[in-house]
């Protein structure tokens, strides 16, 4: 029998905005702990929540990126449980009224266009941090103590859960790319793992190919990188496989793969959403969002990401086109002239790897690069492309014939440069090692572009080095 | 009774809550009475009432994303039982 992956996501991102959901302190990352917090977020008696007007119209734009719904009314609801990172006993979120629903993304990818529902995206305060201590690696299991810092409690979390729509692991990954690239671009969020400001949870089942029944799904938290995620969803999709094929039952679990990093307690399997008592917050009112509102943030829109994935795609391939849009790198790619996948290939491999900034390039001066490509030593393309973000770059410096190779006719000239740009070269000894291509575009100027550039790159080195 | 004994201990659990066995039996006996006296209203005919969640006519009141002064660490921590450093020091989760 084939079987079909159901894969269904629960997506956390927090808003960048400059205070918190509830209240005015700053939203903080590296303060040192509890030196952003005030009585609304530290839960005492008598503090009132007043909702962050850029949240909820963040919310708005992200809903309307995502093709939602916005709702006419949207009404906050207390979420009840019972642990140290909520000093409330509630956090405060939406339930059946959220401001965002029933929207869908495209992905598109080798085998045509899924379309992804998004049954909801909502707004939330996100929970304090919790650090367990007083055992090896600060698992929970045996921790003596759990210390709390409130500067996170607070920070507005925008959550987006999908339809069981995605159908692979990899379609899965190129989801969170894309859905990563979106909220980046719409600048509503930096949307970066390591710092923990976009978080994610896998719904995974499967079932046999072309039936519409949902069966027991096991559910993966903690996960930290997409490309981790689509490796161990499709450890899970072979683990359930295994199970079916031998006769057995899978049965409903919670997968955690970074333990003592969630934020609130898992339910246990017994434990319903009714064990929440989700009720309207009272300390708030009604969200109406107004038509203005909405049409003025529906016009603000621009391109999004995955329209222009889609372009790309159809001269490309799906995954080069998401890797070029996702990687930022995709707005050289269409200005720069020359063979299309011959660029995309330079963009993702040597160019990717040298480290520069894409939009400090010359388009026509990288697409030289390009067209040479096959003519010239590997070397000395991989570095012209790490000198192609310096200012005043020309292609010819790397292409000519009849190179300056003779060190004795070269040293004087990079000795010179070195002395007339001490700033520059204190910078590069103090760690800022992406000036050699300055110094190189300087060698370059300075000799009409006639240094062979493997001999000036040796002597720089050699010469920054001491 | 509008609510059991198992319900009582339900609810208890969720909150972290060790009650004695004459505890239990108090708010069992409690909350009931409260229950059935909630239960009053559904003797009338509200089915062409909306749910009312708000007693206020008002929607929309926010604040601008201005940041204000947070308050100073010592005084976060004044009230904490325990602490370790900056932070609150609770028993483990």
């Amino acid at each position: 029998m084939t079987w079909e992956p159901v894969i269904g996501l629960e997506i956390h991102i927090h808003l960048k905005t400059r205070t918190k959901m509830f209240c005015r302190c700053e939203v903080a990352y590296s303060e040192p702990e509890n030196t952003r917090t005030c009585p609304v977020c530290l839960a005492h008696p008598g503090s009132l929540p007043v909702p962050n007007a850029k949240a909820v119209e963040w919310t708005i734009k992200l809903g309307l990126a995502l093709g939602c719904r916005i709702a006419e009314r949207a009404v906050f609801h207390r979420k009840n449980y019972f642990y140290p990172d909520n000093p409330k006993g509630y956090q405060i979120s939406q339930y059946d009224e959220p401001l965002c629903v029933d929207g869908r993304l495209v992905v598109p990818g080798p085998d045509g266009e899924p379309e992804v529902g998004i049954v909801r995206a909502h707004l939330e305060e996100d929970a304090a941090k919790n650090v367990h201590t007083g055992s090896a690696q600060g698992r929970i299991a045996g921790a003596s103590a759990t210390l709390v810092d409130f500067n996170r409690a607070g920070t507005p979390l925008v959550e987006i859960v999908t339809r069981p729509d995605l159908r692979s692991a990899d379609d899965a990954r190129r989801f969170l790319q894309l859905l990563r690239q979106t909220v980046v671009e719409l600048g509503i969020s930096d949307a970066e793992m390591e710092k923990g400001s976009l978080r994610f949870d896998v719904n995974v089942s499967i079932r046999p190919q072309g039936s519409d029944e949902l069966r027991t799904r096991t559910e993966l938290k903690n996960l930290n990188s997409f490309a981790f995620a689509a490796k161990a969803i499709q450890r899970e999709v072979e683990r359930q496989t295994g199970i079916y094929e031998a006769g057995g039952e899978v049965e409903q679990e919670t997968l955690h793969f970074e333990p003592g990093t969630e934020s609130a307690p898992p339910l246990r399997s017994k434990e319903e959403a009714q064990d929440y008592r989700y009720f309207p917050e009272p300390d708030l009112v009604p969200l109406q969002p107004p038509a203005e509102l909405v049409e003025r943030v529906r016009a603000e829109l621009p391109e999004l990401p995955g329209a222009r994935i889609m372009r790309l795609a159809a001269e490309l391939d799906p995954d080069t086109a998401t890797d070029l849009v996702t990687s930022g790198r995709d707005a050289l790619f269409e200005r720069v002239p020359g063979d299309r996948r011959a660029v995309a290939n330079v963009l993702m491999n040597q160019f990717a790897a040298a480290g520069v900034d894409a939009a400090a390039v010359d388009p026509e001066e990288f697409g030289k690069l390009i067209e040479a490509r096959s003519r010239i030593p590997r070397e000395r393309l991989i570095e012209a492309l790490a000198a192609s973000g310096t200012p005043g770059f020309l292609a010819d410096d790397y292409l000519g014939d009849g190179l300056m190779a003779d060190t004795s006719e070269l040293e004087p000239i990079v000795d010179r440069i070195l002395e007339a740009n001490s700033g520059q070269v204190e910078a590069y000894r103090g760690g800022k090692e992406g000036l050699l291509g300055f110094f190189v575009g300087q060698v370059m100027r300075e000799t009409q572009g006639k240094a062979d550039p493997k001999v000036v790159n040796e002597l720089l080195r050699e010469k920054l080095s001491t | 009774m509008a609510i059991t004994r198992d319900e009582v201990l339900h609810v208890a659990r969720l909150a972290r809550l060790e009650l004695t066995d004459d505890e239990i039996e108090r708010f069992t006996e409690q909350l009931s009475a409260i229950l059935e006296a909630v239960a009053k209203v559904s003797e009338l005919d509200l089915s062409d009432v909306e749910p009312t969640a708000h007693p206020l006519d008002l929607v929309n009141v926010w604040a601008e994303d201005e940041p204000r002064p947070s308050i100073p660490v010592e005084d976060a921590l004044a009230n904490a039982p325990d602490r370790e450093a900056g932070f609150f020091k609770a028993p483990p989760a």
